[in-house]
């Protein structure tokens, strides 16, 4: 990227002065290498501004060409999903939100009913980042094909951490984010598959095809070739040895971190992805114990980590946790340890040796778990 | 500190070193407010001779800035009679901290409304 930027950049629409032409190669190349990734043509792939972007694409851009389609997908999509739902409605589309079980996936039975005599678009990501599970996305695919649908999925938690394979898992349209694969932020793609129609949602030049027209932002775009190719010869291993680690830990904290409750799948998730609540304690305390002592864990609810809302109205409970039965009312935060390639053996059992301490300093401080000890005793007698 | 962190300096060392944190034999006031239900919640045990706040502890379940706060007010508590400590108010605390992000400052009123809950358990005892 920084060869790139300071190589005298041409503007790639500029198809005839040399600076121009060199920056057109840029692009070229790191279209070859991201539809590597996903085992496309590079002809399938259309860069944007990141997977909100794609997304909106995605959906809106298809719906927009194909106007005599629904749009179907689940409760735990990412806001830039959802969120579109409403003025897809105020254009009459048939929308169905389908509601996910306690593990979060999908009901097959379910989406195979929404879909009868009713083509659509179906929006379902390959993973959830929040509780780390992974929809079965085979079998969704062959729902769809059978139904006259289409299908979207969102790989911007699972690419780089398994396989990707657009043709063979039957994603019609996949969207792909930059720097969760280790690429630069502001920079993401869509593999739209061929024969697939879609109209541009900006107004513009003839950039991408005419489907996302506006100047390329050619070091990102740089950038992201480069990440792809950079992980994608080992993702197995990477899958492989990350997915023993994390059922270990899983194990592990299951039997030192009293009062912990999983959320998501516990075998079709993402490799080296644990996500928990802990009661009687808040997430964001442990959060901050985390990284006080090196580890970057998120937090799946809004609720204990926007620090930059207005107020606390805009502290609202996860809606992924919502949908999988974690009690909204108790908005106590889910933890997120999201391992990737180069985490190792070592961080995983940092986390381990660390957890049950940090939890164990919180409950000592919980007037709640004095509560429920109190009660306890009493009904043991 | 060397690394970023989302609250002030002070909300930091309270909430990874809370002062005055635990439980307390024969309080004579208990301040109970918040449940877990709204994902936070404090109890404010108070030790009181002749007028005066000779001790206070605390036990909280919230957030960082809920921790904190619980922290800073027992420390503002010590040693003030009861009239100079019914004055403290959440903005004291806030201020005491350096700050809090606009959507916590709700952790600094439970740790005023847990003040006067057990002011109000203080006066109740009383009678």
């Amino acid at each position: 990227m920084s060869e790139v930027l300071s190589s005298g950049l041409g503007n790639p629409s500029s198809h005839i002065h040399s600076a121009g032409v060199a920056a057109g190669k840029i692009i070229d190349e790191a279209r070859e290498k991201t539809s590597a990734l996903i085992g496309a043509s590079p002809e399938s792939v259309i860069f944007t501004s990141g997977a909100t972007e794609s997304n909106n694409l995605a959906i809106t851009g298809f719906l927009k060409a194909n106007p005599d389609f629904g749009f179907v997908c689940s409760n735990i999509e990412h806001f830039s999903v959802l969120n579109q739902i409403r003025s897809l409605r105020d254009n009459e589309v048939n929308t169905a939100v389908l509601e996910v079980d306690d593990y979060g996936l999908v009901d097959l039975d379910m989406l195979e009913k929404a879909l009868e005599n009713n083509p659509a678009i179906v929006s379902l990501s390959i993973a959830n980042p929040e509780i780390g599970t992974l929809q079965e996305i085979e079998e969704i695919s062959d729902i769809c094909r059978r139904n006259g649908s289409i299908l979207h999925s969102d790989a911007t938690a699972a690419a780089g951490l398994i396989e990707i394979d657009a043709s063979k898992m039957g994603i019609d349209l996949l969207t792909l984010s930059a720097h969760n694969m280790y690429g630069p932020p502001g920079v993401g793609a869509l593999y739209v598959k061929e024969n697939i129609r879609l109209a541009s949602i900006f107004e513009g030049g003839n950039q991408e095809s005419g489907i996302r027209p506006g100047t390329e932002n050619v070091p990102g775009i740089a950038g992201m070739g480069e990440a792809c190719d950079i992980i994608k010869d080992d993702i197995k291993s990477h899958r492989d040895r990350l997915k023993n680690l994390g059922t270990d830990l899983w194990k592990s904290l299951e039997e030192s971190v009293r009062f912990i409750n999983f959320t998501g799948h516990p075998e079709k998730r993402l490799p080296g992805h644990i996500s928990f609540w802990v009661e009687h304690i808040e997430g964001e305390s442990l959060l901050l114990l985390l990284s006080m002592n090196g580890i970057m864990a998120s937090s799946g609810s809004a609720c204990s980590s926007n620090l930059k809302a207005k107020d606390e109205n805009e502290l609202m409970a996860s809606h992924v946790l919502d949908a999988v039965g974690v009690p909204s009312d108790i908005c106590s935060g889910s933890i997120t340890l999201s391992a990737g390639r180069y985490n190792t053996e070592e961080d995983f059992n940092y986390v381990k040796s660390v957890m049950p301490g940090l939890v164990e300093k919180l409950l000592t401080m919980s007037p709640s778990y004095d509560d429920y000890m109190r009660n306890k005793e009493t009904t043991d007698g | 500190m060397d690394k970023p962190f989302p609250y002030s300096e002070t909300v930091m060392d309270h909430f990874a070193n809370p002062r005055n944190m635990g439980d307390m034999d024969n309080p004579s006031a208990i301040g109970n407010v918040g449940n877990p239900a709204c994902g936070d919640m404090m109890r404010l045990f108070l030790k009181i001779e002749n007028g005066v706040i000779v001790d206070a502890k605390f036990k909280t379940f919230g957030c960082g800035a809920a921790i904190a706060s619980s922290s800073m007010l027992t420390e503002m508590l010590k040693g003030k009679t009861l009239e100079e400590a019914m004055k403290i108010s959440n903005d004291e605390v806030v201020k005491a901290l350096g700050g809090l992000p606009e959507a916590k400052i709700h952790c600094s009123v439970m740790a005023e409304e847990a003040l006067k809950a057990a002011m109000n358990d203080y006066e109740g005892k009383k009678k």
